[in-house]
């Protein structure tokens, strides 16, 4: 018998399963379960960025595209950049197409991370941070945003972090799973420190187009001095409803791109053709969509925190991405209690908060990425649930 | 306040405080308003969509064409005015094209369909000619697919591992 552990990289093997599958699984085999877990849009992608997926296929249109990906589709991202962020990048040397956000991630932290190299991480947050920063060589290091600042990110917090082997700070705004956006005027805050202690940003804006109250998202590269120092990661999966379709990309300084290129030539030697394609599209004629989407997650948004707060778990009010943060201490349960409690006595699948982060304990995620009418019905069982453990 | 109506066509049966924190206004403003439209005749109605056929009764349903002799001073109206007065005619169009009036007609069976036609439409005064256009199956209605082949959730949970 081979002892694959020692075959294998130290590393990965370091990594910790998540530990919420357990949920998922009690979830599938009952019939009934009424989901508020899924983090992805209930939206499909709209019929004529599919169709123009579709045409591709049709005319054979079957091969790798370039490396980087379609000229076409870079310039159409650079202008769109340009319409909605007022930031300019060059299609040909500070724009790469990726495999979804996630593998731009990926191969910012892999480009940047020399052995030991530490990388600041605001929790709670999306869970690959952590481990893509260890199996790049990284050190991550948490900082906890806390529910009194709506969980956004305060200059303080990062300075107290910063050591002398700091390298890259990760901004996760729109945040998941909090909600949290950071505004202008916390960006430049953000950006003081950034340039006081010569760090570098990957910022994660995968949510970007999903923001409420009228305020639109803020690109971290437009605050002044940050083009230089910023790796911008978004895809077409949020914005577009377009999650299968595995597309994203990174803009930043061309030096970062052009290793990045390096690596994502061999590692996956180009993104899907097909997706490129129903994202160009996408991007020349997709901004009805976007709003109509937003305008929709913002009438559910209204609906559950309100639907939270009359329960009495303080909800902050989330104004990005499309989830919840609802703090369950007052019901004296942790967050794994009450999730599991929750979906054994009243079939609803929540995520606890510890998922994203140590610091996410007493809260639970909800998605919003779901009809009324199925929000609706989970919010009275959730209602029936709380009325349970009162008595 | 286009957004309380587009919720109500989708769904009429949302309480007001519902349809309130949703549109970030109070259930007063909310409920004035739907008064107001039912009031100025922006809001005629609510109803139930049905799929008759899965409600196991008898129902036919036909679009039927016809071309009509407009009156003077009257133009269509008053033709549109009569045949609208039957309760089989679920609805009236007037139409651009090759015909003048699409009108949609309920009844328990194709029969009594084609009866109506022949003797209730067909001849009325100005009624040139008509076309009958039986319904076989209904796809999509007030913008709802009727026979979802599968309503389950297909998303999954990605990262749980």
């Amino acid at each position: 018998m081979i002892d694959y552990r020692q075959k294998m990289n130290p590393a990965i093997l370091e990594i910790a399963p998540s530990g919420i599958r357990k949920f998922f699984d009690i979830a599938n085999e009952m019939k009934d379960v009424i989901s508020l877990s899924i983090g992805e849009p209930d939206f499909v992608t709209p019929w004529h960025v599919r169709q123009e997926g579709i045409r591709s296929l049709e005319d054979g249109k079957t091969w790798y595209s370039p490396n980087r990906g379609f000229s076409e589709l870079r310039e159409e991202i650079c202008r769109w950049l340009k319409r909605h962020y007022h930031v300019e990048y060059h299609p040909d040397t500070e724009l790469l197409v990726t495999v979804g956000g996630s593998e731009a991630i990926d191969l910012c932290f892999r480009t940047l991370l020399a052995p030991g190299d530490e990388v600041l991480i605001p929790q709670p947050s999306f869970v690959c941070y952590g481990p893509l920063t260890a199996m790049a060589g990284g050190v991550p290091v948490y900082i906890e945003t806390k529910a009194e600042n709506r969980f956004r990110l305060t200059p303080e917090e990062i300075e107290e972090k910063l050591a002398p082997r700091t390298k890259l700070l990760v901004l996760p705004f729109p945040n998941n799973p909090t909600g949290a956006v950071m505004r202008r005027a916390d960006l430049e805050a953000v950006a003081e420190v950034v340039k006081k202690h010569d760090l570098l940003v990957l910022s994660d804006e995968i949510y970007s187009e999903l923001t409420y109250g009228g305020t639109p998202h803020v690109c971290f590269s437009e605050i002044d001095g940050m083009m230089e120092r910023t790796v911008v990661v978004n895809g077409f999966s949020k914005a577009f409803a377009m999650t299968g379709w595995r597309l994203g990309y990174v803009a930043g300084p061309s030096a970062l791109v052009a290793q990045m290129t390096k690596l994502h030539q061999y590692g996956i030697m180009c993104s899907p053709t097909t997706a490129q394609y129903a994202a160009i599209e996408a991007l020349k004629n997709g901004d009805a969509d976007i709003v109509n989407m937003r305008t929709q997650y913002d009438m559910r948004r209204r609906l559950i925190v309100d639907g939270f707060n009359r329960m009495g778990l303080t909800c902050f009010e989330p104004e990005g991405a499309f989830y919840v943060f609802p703090c369950i201490r007052s019901t004296g349960l942790s967050s794994e209690e009450f999730c599991e409690r929750l979906i054994y006595q009243e079939h609803v699948a929540v995520v606890p908060g510890p998922a994203f982060g140590a610091c996410g304990e007493g809260f639970v995620r909800v998605s919003y990425s779901y009809s009324i009418k199925h929000i609706t019905e989970a919010l009275r069982r959730i209602e029936h649930f709380l009325e349970g453990l009162q008595k | 306040m286009d957004k309380l109506l587009e919720l109500l066509q989708e769904n009429a049966r949302m309480s007001c405080e519902q349809l309130a924190v949703m549109l970030g206004r109070t259930p007063e403003e909310v409920a004035a308003q739907i008064d107001e439209y039912e009031k100025s005749g922006v809001i005629r109605g609510y109803h139930a969509l049905i799929n008759w056929e899965k409600a196991d009764a008898n129902h036919a349903s036909a679009l039927i064409e016809l071309r009509v002799t407009p009156k003077r001073d009257k133009g269509f109206d008053e033709i549109a005015d009569k045949i609208m007065q039957f309760e089989e005619v679920e609805s009236v169009y007037l139409m651009s094209g090759g015909f003048d009036l699409a009108v949609r007609v309920n009844a328990a069976t194709m029969q009594d369909i084609a009866l109506f036609v022949a003797k209730r439409l067909a001849p009325l005064d100005s009624v040139l000619s008509t076309a009958t256009h039986f319904i076989l199956t209904r796809y999509k209605d007030g913008g709802v697919v009727l026979n979802p082949e599968d309503e389950r959730d297909e998303r999954r949970t990605v990262l749980c591992d």
